[in-house]
């Protein structure tokens, strides 16, 4: 996985409350057996103008000009901005592979939704958590915003915000660290917790 | 300590803990075909093997036809769905993991299959690759849906690292209205509190409304906990819910079965337990519910309007309902009753048991849907609650009164197999999303239960 430090770019604003998993990669994509190449269709139905389908070319594909990742000067952008309630709906981890696939590694919105959020960490995306007044000023700043993972930090026009994250959230983020690897440190008290759970429960 | 069945369950599974992160044991792992295929590919790479195989039970859902699967995996059409099943069955095959295939009798929606199939218990720890997983926490389960990277670590460690819900008590008391089920009641609840009402929290539904439902009825509620945001909804073991799981194919038996049930039956929040929120409904404010827009907090009684934006509550629910309402084509206080329908879809893992099909057969019964309704389509939620509908003769009814009656899955709840809305359609769908394009590309939906689909395909409209 990835790391994160620091990042600096521009932000694209994504200005719609309750964005579903459903609209970040629609679920036609999901067939793909595959854990990479999501990102030509995240956003698909509000990005291009026609239905998307698996193994089109997207770059023969009509755009919505009026959708924001479109407008030129969001292009390259690698922070999005978003409402409450951003990746709330289905589970499906394709949502934050489209997104860092495409891009993005932070997301800023006031809230998120449970499973999304902690995908985010599995993928090397920072959610970052903010009041809805900050993320108000940052939708109508045009500039690019510098995030510090370490000092916990969103800078932009001369102001610097601090924001709250999970410990545990942040070093796997800082160093990128294999879930797995991490969980079978632990193989001794596993093994152990077996003994006593199905001693305990033995029809499980 | 006083504890809540939440605090409970956790306790039961802690491994253990590490800076605010808990490690718990995962009992059962449900899999199915659209959120598995990378988990494997990871677990393959990495030249791991399952932990606990026998933790493991797969099922195809999401992709299957609901007709002609006398063609089996060969007959699917669509290479891509093909190709998601078949790196089920190999995968599943490669590992040793038990799977339910396509044309087994048992097979079905993963929610609907577990409870059935006894493979999901009170008590257990229960994760699928599927948002709807709160569906099991009915049993008294602690059940919650996960991402792939999370399939793939529960496969590797049977465990998962999870910090810990707050704990959330909706409470709902009295006699529900006639014609008023779960499902009104759970989307009279996210009408209430919101799609971010329950995020972070594990909500436990109590209160005698709760209690006097099914445990069918009950599946329903906490399968659309995770509307309103809360990944785990939980509902007390009681006198029902071992009735229900008795006789299971991997129920316990014997010996074991006494030592469960003595187990099961401390499986409810204790007197005094501290939740960090509670909220009281009346069952009888309850009637029934229909969304209106594109997100299942959308929603008004069946006799109300579609609300106009200019009484939200502020910018940001009016931009969300004035886009909703140019999403899905209807004018701000237009009547519920005079929305018109073409579709209507019986199914899915919230709407889709036998006492589910029991009550739109009853509605259906001797009527005829309506001349506009171009198509309205029954899935049971497995093959085994098709074959005890058709031993009732509930098939019958419903094809005398011009409903299809196919082989069970996901269909149209999510449209990833050939069962999926026009453009421009409109459906009453007794599913659990009806966000924008869920059914089809530019296709609307309205969710509503069981009974008011049935009610609804007579009349030609929401009803």
């Amino acid at each position: 996985m990835q790391k994160f430090i620091t990042l600096t770019s521009i932000a694209a604003p994504l200005d719609r409350a309750n964005v579903d998993t459903d609209a970040i990669i629609p679920k036609q994509f999901l067939k793909s057996i595959k854990r990479s190449g999501f990102g030509v269709n995240l956003f698909d139905e509000w990005r291009y103008l026609d239905h998307g389908e698996v193994d089109m070319d997207n770059s023969k594909r009509p755009l919505n000009e009026k959708f924001v990742l479109n407008k030129p000067e969001y292009l390259g952008a690698k922070i999005l901005l978003a409402r409450e309630n951003f990746g709330c709906g289905s589970s499906r981890e394709h949502a934050p592979w489209a997104l860092i696939d495409y891009g993005f590694r932070v997301i800023i919105a006031p809230s998120f939704a449970d499973i999304v959020y902690n995908n985010c960490f599995k993928n090397g995306i920072l959610p970052i958590v903010q009041d809805n007044n900050i993320v108000d000023e940052l939708f109508v700043f045009k500039g690019e915003i510098t995030i510090n993972l370490e000092e916990q930090t969103i800078t932009f026009a001369q102001h610097t915000y601090n924001f709250k994250i999970d410990t545990e959230g942040k070093r796997r983020l800082m160093e990128g660290l294999d879930d797995i690897e991490l969980t079978l440190q632990h193989t001794d008290e596993i093994k152990a917790f077996e003994q006593q759970h199905f001693e305990k429960y033995p029809w499980l | 300590m006083q504890q809540t069945l939440y605090d409970k369950l956790m306790s039961t599974h802690i491994v253990c803990e590490e800076k605010g992160s808990t490690l718990i044991y995962i009992d059962r792992q449900l899999i199915h075909e659209v959120t598995s295929p990378q988990a494997f590919e990871g677990l393959e790479i990495a030249g791991r093997k399952p932990w606990r195989v026998q933790a493991n039970l797969a099922v195809p859902e999401h992709n299957v036809p609901t007709t002609q699967r006398s063609l089996g995996v060969e007959g699917i059409t669509d290479p891509v769905s093909k190709l998601q099943i078949q790196t089920l069955d190999k995968n599943c095959k490669k590992f040793g993991i038990n799977e339910i295939p396509m044309n087994d009798i048992r097979q079905g929606i993963v929610h609907v299959v577990g409870p059935e199939q006894g493979a999901t218990l009170p008590g257990m720890s229960v994760v699928c690759g599927d948002s709807h997983t709160s569906t099991h926490g009915a049993l008294g389960a602690l059940a919650f849906g996960i991402g792939t990277s999370e399939v793939e670590h529960v496969l590797a460690t049977a465990c998962l690292w999870q910090t810990k819900s707050k704990n959330f008590k909706i409470e709902v008391n009295g006699k529900l209205n006639p014609h008023v089920s779960a499902k009104d009641i759970a989307l009279y609840i996210i009408g209430q509190i919101g799609t971010a009402g329950g995020t972070g929290y594990a909500i436990e539904f109590t209160g005698s409304t709760i209690t006097a439902l099914s445990v069918e009825g009950r599946m329903t509620l906490c399968n659309m906990a995770i509307e309103a945001g809360a990944r785990v909804g939980l509902v007390a073991v009681d006198d029902k819910t071992i009735e229900y799981v008795k006789g299971r194919p991997l129920a316990p038996t014997g010996e074991n079965w006494n030592k469960a049930l003595a187990y099961w039956q401390t499986l409810h929040s204790d007197a005094n337990a501290r939740f960090d929120k509670t909220l009281c409904f009346q069952a009888n404010n309850i009637k029934p519910q229909v969304t209106w827009g594109t997100s299942p907090e959308m929603v008004v009684a069946i006799d109300g309007r579609v609300p106009n934006p200019k009484n939200a509550k502020d910018s940001v629910q009016k931009t969300s309902w004035k886009n909703a309402l140019d999403y899905i084509h209807l004018k701000a206080d237009t009547k519920i009753s005079e929305i018109k329908i073409d579709k209507v879809f019986i199914g899915s893992c919230t709407n889709s048991r036998i006492e589910d099909l029991r009550v739109a057969a009853g509605v259906l019964q001797g009527k005829r849907i309506a001349d506009n309704i171009k198509l309205a389509l029954v899935v049971p939620g497995s093959g085994l609650i098709k074959q005890k509908a058709e031993a009732e003769g509930l098939d019958k009814i419903f094809t005398d009164s011009g409903f299809e009656w196919r082989e069970a899955g996901c269909s149209m709840c999510l449209a990833m197999n050939a069962d999926k809305l026009e453009a421009g359609e409109r459906c009453a769908s007794t599913s659990n999303r009806n966000f924008e394009n869920r059914q089809g590309q530019g296709s609307f939906t309205h969710l509503v239960s069981p009974y008011t689909a049935a009610k609804s395909a007579i009349c030609g409209r929401l009803c």
